[in-house]
């Protein structure tokens, strides 16, 4: 556990020091497509200091300079697959979109959607004896809190304290100044595949890149495709990718779970392919041309031609109806949406206050989309689009950018995790040294 | 999977290609490229040129050839030069020390060096040079014009209000129209002398001139050897007194031979020898006749 301390903070430092420099990249492995943006921070916030306008979460103070989108290679399922291909598309994409914005990109901030994520809430608890809760309280009650087996091969991409609570009043944001006598946090923990964040960290560094950061793309496509009040009072958002549909639930501003459904378009995208025996580039282009999820009576006599080029003209010159496609797609995505609802009742969301769930990604342009996971996920369904950041190219504003621009939000303003707090002294007493320099600390 | 009949090629950069990329992205590189390098390219390049002193001594060669060349075309030669506003003989002094030979080219002519030794001359208060479109060298004169005549024991000279030698005069009766003043320092109070002299305007067929005493106030002179001596300050006051005191009691017809203005609260006259001898006689006279 310190040893993912270490790093992590490591990470915060090195996004520390891109800010400063004025330019980080977001990278964004999906399995369809990897975006990369690259934001230059002005450093002044201008509107920090008009009354009434708060810190815009961020947002007033950089811009999108570069951007660029190519299609992914050697990516399954949200997880690296063949790492040169990979490498490869990354070097492209980040070449491509340094060169927009004409400067040099040393930082990058990584999210991926797949490394089966597994949620656990902790809660840990301390006395503190009547005085004021400060920072070092924080960082003792995070560390109280006792750590589940979550197995040797994972590693934790995120630990958030969602909630805090002083003696019998819960819901603290802060409990910084306040004074009682116990000190109660409940905790997020999310889990990865260790190999899987190896294999990209690896590949990142082969590009040349120091990772500042790393992020579970269920996490920030819920940043940035979920307005304010559904991540107060409580929605899922269902980001559903290329190879995997990743969900996460909000409530109280805080993500309290996350998780990932190895499904995504490209399912639907290989259903086609087999089903109407076209190539996978043709599937996918009548998928997105023609897809849909309720056949009507005119899809009947709506005909698709599918070209081909195997040289029997019997074989080339074939069409098919809509509906027929349809009927291709439509059990697919019931599939995944099914799923979804499986992870979700797991999760306990019919518990939740408000039960909204919005659906983003490139996975929910399918038409009629809405209507089918309103019978499936319940009444409150939405289709979310990720919010307008500054700079971002039209390309890049449609709902299968959330993730990519809730990695713009990840990068300047960060939500507290365990690591942003020091590690409580008494870690320290191992060494005399640092014993020491607590001592000088303490008493001057 | 790939099929082996599709072309498409791998369009993502090689290694080396992006480490390339990234470095010419980098801002310092950039400058260093932009500015450092085609700076020192430049300038090695030419010091290694330069190097050489053959090289060097054409590329003089060259630039003073083609520096004549632009030099000497017709637009740029100045053929002629007039001289307004100054009177003939100081025309000829500065044709004599500028003693340019045209035609020359505009270049070579050194316009601020010539107004300054064209204002050197004595006679010469200020001087405006320049080349007139036509090739010609223009000088416009402002000369000096003497006031005073100013004798000393070198000769006469011409003196003008500020004090300055205009030049030399030949002979007093030369100019007869200008006052004569004298003494040492006389030069630099001509203004004072001005008043004094239209002051004693009334007295004009009689008077000298003026002479400075003692570098510190004027006598003025007058024919048959009387002298009215003016105090330092209030000259001018001093001689309106003596000349309303002449209206009056043609104090100078008579046989007085200095007027002493120097106290104010007591002027003095000094009798002629022969005068005071009268007077002694007739007061013996007197006396005797009454003693007797």
């Amino acid at each position: 556990m310190t040893e993912l301390y270490q790093s992590q903070r490591a990470m915060r430092a090195m996004r520390k020091a891109a800010m400063q420099r004025g330019v980080i990249a977001v990278l964004d492995v999906g399995t369809s497509k990897i975006a990369c943006l690259v934001l230059r921070f002005d450093g002044t916030d201008r509107l920090a200091s008009v009354e009434g306008i708060g810190s815009m979460a961020g947002q007033s103070g950089y811009r999108v300079i570069g951007a660029n989108t190519i299609m992914s290679r050697g990516v399954k399922f949200g997880e690296i697959d063949t790492m040169q291909e990979t490498e490869r598309a990354i070097r492209t994409v980040v070449q491509a979109a340094q060169k927009m914005a004409k400067i040099r990109v040393d930082h990058v901030i990584a999210c991926f959607s797949g490394a089966e994520p597994r949620s656990y809430g902790l809660d840990g608890q301390i006395d503190l004896e009547g005085h004021t809760v400060d920072d070092q309280d924080v960082a003792r009650v995070l560390a109280a809190c006792d750590v589940p087996d979550y197995g040797a091969d994972r590693e934790v991409l995120h630990a958030q304290p969602v909630n805090f609570a002083l003696d019998h009043r819960s819901g603290l944001g802060d409990p910084r100044g306040q004074v009682g006598q116990t000190l109660t946090t409940d905790m997020h923990l999310l889990t990865v595949d260790k190999a899987a964040v190896q294999n990209l960290v690896h590949c990142i560094r082969r590009c040349d890149l120091e990772l500042a950061g790393i992020a579970s793309s269920a996490y920030v496509s819920g940043m940035s495709a979920l307005v304010e009040d559904e991540q107060e009072l409580g929605a899922a958002c269902i980001d559903m990718g290329g190879g995997a549909t990743s969900l996460s639930i909000f409530m109280k501003k805080h993500m309290i779970f996350a998780d990932t459904v190895r499904m995504g378009g490209d399912h639907v995208t290989g259903d086609i392919s087999m089903g109407l025996q076209v190539p996978t580039s043709t599937a996918e282009r009548i998928k997105t041309f023609y897809g849909g999820v309720v056949a009507t009576g005119m899809d009947d006599r709506d005909m698709i031609e599918l070209s081909g080029d195997t040289g029997d003209w019997e074989h080339d010159r074939r069409t098919v109806s809509r509906a027929e496609l349809i009927g291709i797609m439509r059990p697919r995505v019931e599939e995944i949406l099914e799923e979804v609802r499986a992870r979700l009742d797991a999760a306990g969301f019919e518990h939740l206050p408000s039960q909204q769930i919005v659906l983003t990604g490139g996975g929910s342009q399918i038409p009629g989309l809405d209507g089918l996971a309103t019978k499936i996920l319940g009444q409150q369904v939405r289709l979310g689009r990720p919010m307008r950041v500054h700079g971002l190219p039209q390309a890049a504003t449609g709902p299968g950018f959330a993730a990519t621009v809730g990695m713009c939000l990840f990068a300047t303003h960060p939500q507290d995790e365990w690591w942003d707090f020091d590690l409580p002294v008494d870690r320290y007493n191992t060494r005399p040294f640092g014993k020491a320099v607590r001592w000088f600390k303490e008493n001057w | 999977m790939r099929s082996l009949t599709s072309g498409r090629r791998d369009n993502a950069p090689s290694r080396w290609g992006y480490r390339f990329e990234r470095l010419m992205l980098t801002p310092l590189f950039r400058l260093f490229l932009r500015v450092v390098v085609p700076f020192a390219v430049v300038a090695g390049s030419t010091a290694i040129w330069l190097s050489d002193e053959g090289r060097r001594e054409s590329l003089n060669l060259a630039v003073s050839d083609l520096r004549r060349e632009i030099a000497t075309r017709p637009e740029f030669m100045v053929s002629a030069m007039t001289v307004d506003g100054a009177s003939q003989g100081t025309s000829e002094d500065i044709r004599e020390i500028l003693s340019l030979s045209f035609p020359a080219s505009s270049f070579d002519l050194d316009l601020p060096a010539i107004r300054e030794r064209v204002e050197e001359l004595p006679a010469i208060a200020s001087a405006a040079v320049r080349v007139r479109p036509g090739g010609i060298l223009q000088l416009n004169i402002a000369e000096r014009t003497p006031v005073v005549v100013w004798r000393t024991h070198e000769g006469l000279t011409l003196v003008d209000p500020e004090g300055h030698v205009t030049g030399p005069a030949i002979s007093r009766v030369a100019y007869p129209q200008m006052p004569l003043i004298a003494g040492e320092g006389a030069e630099l109070h001509v203004p004072e002398a001005l008043r004094l002299f239209s002051a004693a305007a009334p007295l004009n067929s009689r008077v000298i001139g003026l002479v400075r005493v003692g570098e510190r106030r004027w006598d003025l002179v007058l024919d048959r050897g009387q002298r009215i001596k003016l105090p330092e300050q209030g000259a001018v006051e001093a001689l309106d007194r003596v000349v309303a005191l002449n209206n009056a009691e043609e104090l100078l017809e008579r046989d007085v031979k200095v007027v002493d203005m120097r106290l104010a609260h007591r002027p003095t006259v000094q009798l002629t020898e022969q005068a005071v001898d009268a007077w002694w006689q007739a007061s013996q006279m007197t006396t005797g006749t009454v003693g007797q």
